[in-house]
């Protein structure tokens, strides 16, 4: 048969010569090979401590956007409910009473909006049909937990801070230092 | 006859037999934890390193976890049996310590101290009579576990000890001719006098009986009774909790032992090396030179058990009919021939 590619490798089925056959001087051999591997460099990562970079596109836990006056951005379409492969996401429509303008920032909101982070396959096409920028995929990604029903994130788990009222907040969520928000808070 | 008590002699031993075993005990627990250590090093990772500092706690939260588990003897399981076997591998592998010469004698308030539990002078054969006793409780074990890979590790077990414990024995008859005594004591103080080890006079003895050590203690490449991927666990997979524990800590302490006793036949035991003890002994006193003995003999014996550890991890394991292989046709011949070898030569030159 032709080759398909030039990377073949015959491999030479000669019968063992006397050093393989003595069988003692191999081991030797593979001993000091894994003695060797005791000075090489480790490759564990100790987790908590020492995080590996997420990747620039990584897909990780949802978060509802807020616009710079802090209202909601999501008005309940629900477009991102019919976008998900997995069905995860569901929500309640209300209409926005005139008292609550500064809240929401159209006319519709969503009163109920569930996330069921054990169906979600992290796809981020919720955040592609979204229409409004209302929802966004961040670099983190759900903790570990004891409960089914911790796993469907509410309202309140997913809005981030206002950045009206909880500036502070918004920064840390952000995950910026401390050193870092002062600066922002000054400059 | 009169039967003469002596007492101190009775608190003397009790107490050397307590601080041995609950030192063996120690040196197990420690053994596992060194193993994973080593296991990890050897594949690039870092191993246990969360239950207190270097994680030097985690054979505690081994030992805690053992303790937790529910004791289950399965209902088609030979109860006593099940119960003893267990009992033995700890047993035998805690009396081979007996004979061992930790050092040399100390003083303790003028009473001369033997760091020996029995200096008995067939040293060498009770080693033997018990080491082939720990077949039985792997044997028993699988047995009594009514389970079919139990047993066929129990079977696979004994017949994998009792074939290497020949050639095991013919290395020492070499290594009798050369010393002319069983009791290790005296191994010890003729490699002290000469200045020098065993290993110098037996090279191929000391090759033939380390791998008959590994073969005798289960370890890799000689795992055969507890291969996992064929036996799902061997011998010991119908034992939880403490039972299992039990059978894996003998296989530590069984390490250790070896360990010492290939220090002590081969390498001079409490020997240090390049020293000389008796004139250091008037110098510095008798009691540190033994203590040191103590330290230079744990020393050889934690070599011992790093090279068990290292081959662990660097082996995969034989195939039953390589085994029996290696056994019969190669390390019997070969240790036929170095036990003539050696007798030609001492014949010769005693002339």
């Amino acid at each position: 048969m032709q080759a398909l590619t030039n990377r073949v490798k015959v491999l030479e089925q000669k019968p063992m010569s006397f050093m393989e056959r003595l069988y003692f001087p191999v081991i030797l051999k593979g001993m000091g090979i894994t003695f060797s591997h005791i000075f090489k460099k480790k490759a564990t990562i100790s987790y908590p401590e020492e995080k590996r970079p997420f990747s620039p596109v990584f897909r990780g836990l949802h978060v509802l956007n807020r616009d710079e006056e802090g209202k909601e951005r999501c008005t309940a379409c629900g477009l991102c409910a019919v976008a998900c492969p997995a069905e995860a996401i569901t929500m309640e429509a209300a209409e926005r009473k005139t008292s609550e303008e500064h809240l929401y920032r159209e006319e519709k909101y969503a009163a109920k909006y569930e996330i069921n982070m054990l169906r979600c396959i992290f796809c981020g096409l919720c955040e592609e049909a979204c229409p409004k920028d209302a929802i966004y995929l961040t670099e983190t990604f759900a903790p570990a937990n004891f409960t089914r029903e911790s796993f469907i994130y509410g309202k309140e788990d997913l809005l981030i801070p206002d950045p009206k009222t909880q500036p502070t907040q918004l920064l840390e969520a952000k995950g910026l230092t401390d050193n870092q928000i002062t600066n922002q808070k000054t400059s | 006859m009169m039967l003469i008590f002596d007492f101190a002699l009775f608190l003397e031993k009790f107490s050397l037999i307590v601080v041995v075993i609950l030192g063996l005990l120690g040196i197990a627990l420690y053994t596992t934890f060194a193993e994973r250590k080593v296991a990890a090093i050897i594949q690039d990772r870092k191993g246990p390193n969360r239950a207190g500092p270097f994680g030097l706690l985690q054979p505690l939260a081994d030992g805690v976890k053992l303790f937790m588990k529910e004791e289950i003897i399965p209902l088609t399981a030979s109860k006593w049996l099940f119960i003893l076997g267990p009992c033995l591998a700890m047993l035998t592998a805690m009396m081979t310590s007996a004979v061992i010469p930790w050092s040399s004698a100390i003083d303790f308030f003028g009473r001369k101290v033997d760091l020996q539990i029995a200096d008995i002078n067939i040293g060498m054969l009770y080693v033997f009579g018990v080491v082939s006793m720990g077949v039985y409780g792997i044997m028993i074990g699988g047995w009594a576990s009514n389970n079919k890979f139990s047993l066929l590790a129990a079977i696979r077990g004994a017949s994998q000890i009792i074939s290497y414990e020949l050639a095991m024995g013919l290395t020492l008859i070499a290594l009798l001719m050369l010393t002319g005594s069983l009791s290790l004591k005296t191994i010890v103080e003729q490699q002290m006098q000469t200045g020098i080890w065993n290993i110098v006079y037996q090279p191929v003895g000391f090759v033939v009986f380390l791998i008959c050590a590994f073969a005798e203690c289960n370890r890799t490449p000689f795992d055969l009774p507890e291969a996992e991927n064929e036996l799902n666990f061997g011998y010991h997979q119908e034992y939880s909790s403490l039972k299992l524990g039990f059978y894996l800590f003998s296989e530590y302490i069984n390490m250790f032992i070896s360990g010492a006793i290939m220090a002590t036949l081969f390498f001079g035991g409490y020997d240090i090396p390049f020293l000389n003890e008796a004139k250091l002994a008037e110098t510095l006193g008798g009691n540190i030179v033994a203590i040191m003995g103590v330290l230079s003999l744990l020393l050889k014996v934690v070599f011992f058990l790093f090279l068990f550890m290292w081959v662990r991890w660097t082996i995969p394991r034989f195939r039953y009919d390589q085994l029996m292989d290696l056994g019969w046709k190669k390390l019997i011949p070969i240790a036929l021939v170095n036990m003539l070898i050696t007798g030609a030569v001492i014949l010769w030159l005693n002339k």
